[in-house]
């Protein structure tokens, strides 16, 4: 991995001076922090709360808190060794460059000690607070994430993200297991929802970044198969999206707020996606596939938002007796 | 050789203070898991804790 060095144990050869062994000194907390990917552990405890929602099963609250903190944490700790493998890919594109490691504020090996040490403990709390199940999941996640995903599938494949969807479809599959030992219908869906919104989202995303992804030389979907392509599968994902995101209301566990907020957010974006389609040069292509990225986190958001509230607020009213 | 070559260059005043907060933050962490683990088992024994023979 081409990464800069901040500290390195100086090199001895014949004819130089002696010098004094500089030592590790290693980075502030907030860049440990950093390594975790904060922002993907909110979006993580967020789903996997809602699995445990949809799930109606009383939980003891200290031990659904602990499970959610540890869930957090086992996905942060494959954020951390996803971000060691990816160091040398990461400092090539502007996006990533200022991580902890490209940038040189943390050792490679510090960091990988770090996520290892995670996602181990992650797990192990799990286990001991909930069950071995939920505890097995997120140690499947962590292994597809950090292992199947970073080290193989990123850089060989443009259905790269496509498959490595599953690891962050899979918390509200933890959630469910962690409240009810088992893995049912509720959450596999919640599971198909996020699978089949990723692609969208990071596709809209990835044309506008197709130029940093090729300096990278990750073969994503618009550096492969070509931006237009890409548009037409984003639209193919959206259609596919579409029932499945209203699939909870006929399955009987999403209620009318539900039904109504996947509706409008489904065909919304259906209607990003034709935006997108659309609208393929200058600034129009970047502000169409923008305004994709941005809607389909909204999406997302407000469905799960609609779970939980219809679930933990009493709001459900049953649309299809 | 030199006993230069073995020892550390000391730390500056900025190294040293990052290197305490990561000890500070390290112990944080071993407090909240001795806390996690306390309070885990309280939650787990619940109240069948009291209902035993004396």
């Amino acid at each position: 991995m081409q990464v800069p060095m901040t500290s390195l144990s100086n090199s001895l050869s014949a004819d130089a001076e002696p010098q004094p062994v500089i030592m590790a000194v290693g980075g502030e907390v907030s860049d440990f922090f950093a390594l975790l990917k904060p922002r993907v552990m909110v979006l993580v405890i967020f789903t996997a709360l809602v699995g445990m929602a949809v799930s109606n099963v009383h939980i003891q609250p200290v031990v659904g808190t602990i499970s959610l903190l540890m869930i957090a944490v086992g996905a942060g700790a494959s954020g951390c060794l996803n971000m060691w493998w990816d160091a040398d890919i990461d400092a090539v594109m502007t996006r990533t460059a200022k991580r902890p490691i490209p940038d040189g504020r943390i050792q490679p090996n510090e960091a990988l000690a770090f996520g290892i040490v995670l996602s181990v403990g992650s797990v192990l709390v799990l286990g001991l607070a909930s069950n071995w199940l939920a505890a097995g999941l997120l140690a499947f996640t962590i292994v597809f994430y950090a292992v199947f995903y970073s080290m193989w599938l990123k850089r060989a494949t443009p259905q790269n993200i496509v498959i490595g969807g599953a690891a962050g479809a899979l918390p509200p599959v933890i959630g469910q297991a962690v409240v009810t030992g088992s893995v049912g219908i509720e959450s596999i869906v919640l599971f198909l929802i996020i699978f089949i919104w990723t692609p969208p989202h990071f596709w809209a995303l990835a044309l506008i970044k197709s130029g940093e992804y090729a300096k990278a030389g990750i073969p994503m979907m618009p550096n492969v198969a070509g931006p237009q392509s890409t548009r037409r599968q984003i639209i193919y994902y959206s259609l596919v999206l579409f029932p499945i995101g209203l699939a909870p209301v006929f399955l009987g566990f999403g209620g009318l707020l539900y039904g109504v907020t996947a509706l409008l957010g489904g065909l919304g974006m259906l209607a990003f996606s034709v935006h997108v389609f659309r609208n393929r040069e200058g600034e129009a292509e970047r502000k169409a596939a923008l305004g994709m990225f941005g809607f389909s986190i909204l999406y997302l958001f407000l469905l799960f938002s609609a779970l939980l509230a219809e679930h933990s607020l009493g709001l459900f009213r049953t649309v299809i007796a | 050789m030199s006993g230069l070559q073995n020892q550390p260059r000391p730390l500056t005043p900025e190294e040293a203070q990052r290197r305490r907060k990561r000890s500070l933050a390290i112990a944080a962490v071993l407090f909240t898991l001795v806390a996690i683990f306390y309070v885990l088992t309280i939650a787990k024994l619940g109240p069948q804790v009291l209902n035993r023979a004396l």
